[in-house]
């Protein structure tokens, strides 16, 4: 079977790939990019782990095939924090202790900011809502509300 | 039996020769829209290759018109999109909170409710959504583009009309008129992520002094496919769909389901909760009528 050449951008830079038509948009940024921010968890849909935004969409990368990325806007985990450090949701889940063994996080980070760049004062229904499609087994995701409520206070402080 | 291959049609005639061309040379085809049914199923149940035939690309497919007495909306317009969409929201709100009631933020991103209907799954829930409101579905096929009820579209647990050369481009929807509106419920043992119990959509039309002149009433989860419920609007129609109505129209619902035991509920619970989830809907298409 002949592989597929795909243009798109990922992250602001322009990426060219090979892959498999059945390939997913996870496998191929993780195997063929190099791009292992983004985890596999449950590869179904469920757990949120492999999110990452489509034009700015927040979609599961492991529902998507690859080939499916020609000529779209790609933002994934390493695409989050500036030139000059960590994202302000990133330093939030850090000072808020929202994150234990970290699996989940790089999925959760990506959501937060879909989130706060859709509703930038989102209440506390509405982030527990946007992120049922994140699985957490370890935090008991009361920290990570509290993270991104309070990166919504930063963000709105720094505009 | 040939491997893997993509195709991304921008035309509804080039998807149709694509369909033809692989049905006469022997490939297998599958239509993929949001693809959050069609991967995963791929990677458990039946991992066959085949030749993907992407339909996000075909202009029919993503169009949405709001027209005076009809609205198109085409099977490939991701629910998060359709939410986005505040005239439609308020026109069709039973319609759209069928199809946000379906998965996460991450999985209504890229979910389609012409997915939802192709899947075919007994629990689907924008299927009796879309019967209620009177949906008709628009199917492009080498002939020329076919019309059929949502009601006679799925044929079985996963099938459905649709042959190999065929796909759904997407569905005509009877614009609300005067006093009318839809409501859909389901129930799920938790707030949210889950797969239906059961569900019912109501969409009715009251006149000036609140009397119902029409209405249907369609059920999910409770037999092979989504049921039409006839006893349901007949028990709504010349009423103020009041409790006596609502609860004679729970009573043709709980009749007329055939639900499966099995480990969402028993045929018995089912049949009970439908009839709840009927009357909870029907009134509150009622009240969304009446404030129209």
């Amino acid at each position: 079977m002949s592989k597929v050449h795909v243009s798109t951008t990922i992250n602001d830079d322009t990426v060219e790939f090979l892959c498999e038509p059945h390939q997913s948009l996870l496998e191929v940024l993780r195997e063929n990019l190099g791009l292992t921010g983004t985890k596999e968890g449950c590869a179904t849909g469920d757990c949120g782990a492999c999110s990452v935004l489509v034009d700015g969409r927040l979609v599961c990368s492991c529902l998507m095939l690859a080939v499916e990325a020609e000529d779209v806007q790609l933002t994934t985990i390493e695409g989050i924090a500036g030139a000059d450090g960590l994202h302000v949701i990133q330093q939030k889940y850090l000072e808020h202790a929202a994150l234990q063994c970290g699996i989940c996080t790089p999925g959760f980070i990506v959501a937060t900011k879909a989130l706060l760049d859709k509703n930038p004062n989102p209440d506390e229904t509405t982030i527990r809502y946007w992120l049922a499609g994140n699985l957490c087994r370890c935090t008991g995701y009361d920290k990570i509300v509290r993270a991104v409520q309070a990166s919504a206070e930063e963000l709105a402080y720094e505009a | 039996m040939g491997g893997f291959a993509y195709l991304a049609p921008t035309s509804a005639a080039d998807a149709l020769a694509a369909l033809s061309q692989a049905a006469s040379a022997g490939t297998r085809t599958q239509m993929l829209a949001g693809g959050t049914d069609v991967l995963v199923q791929m990677r458990s149940v039946d991992k066959g290759p085949r030749t993907f035939v992407d339909v996000k690309h075909i202009a029919e497919a993503n169009a949405l018109h709001i027209g005076d007495d009809e609205v198109f909306m085409g099977a490939a317009i991701a629910s998060a999109e359709l939410n986005e969409n505040a005239e439609l929201k308020s026109m069709l709100p039973g319609l759209i909170e069928a199809a946000d009631l379906i998965g996460s933020t991450q999985i209504q991103g890229r979910a389609t409710i012409g997915g939802n209907l192709c899947n075919s799954s007994p629990a689907g829930d924008t299927i009796p959504a879309l019967i209620a409101c009177g949906a008709v579905c628009v199917i492009a096929s080498p002939g020329g583009n076919k019309e059929v009820p949502t009601e006679d579209f799925v044929t079985g647990v996963g099938t459905n009309v649709l042959q190999p050369t065929e796909f759904l481009v997407g569905f005509k929807i009877p614009r609300p008129k005067g006093k009318t509106a839809d409501a859909y419920l389901r129930f799920i043992p938790r707030t949210e992520m889950d797969i239906a119990v059961c569900g019912a959509g109501v969409a009715l039309t009251l006149d000036d002094g609140g009397t119902c002149t029409a209405a249907k009433v369609s059920i999910g989860a409770v037999a092979i496919t989504a049921l039409v419920v006839p006893d349901a609007a007949a028990a709504l129609i010349g009423t103020k769909v009041d409790d006596a109505a609502l609860a004679a129209a729970a009573a043709a619902s709980s009749a007329l389901a055939k639900p499966i035991t099995d480990k969402r509920g028993t045929v018995e619970y089912r049949k009970k909760v439908v009839g709840v989830l009927t009357k909870r809907a029907g009134a509150i298409a009622r009240d969304r009528a009446a404030a129209r």
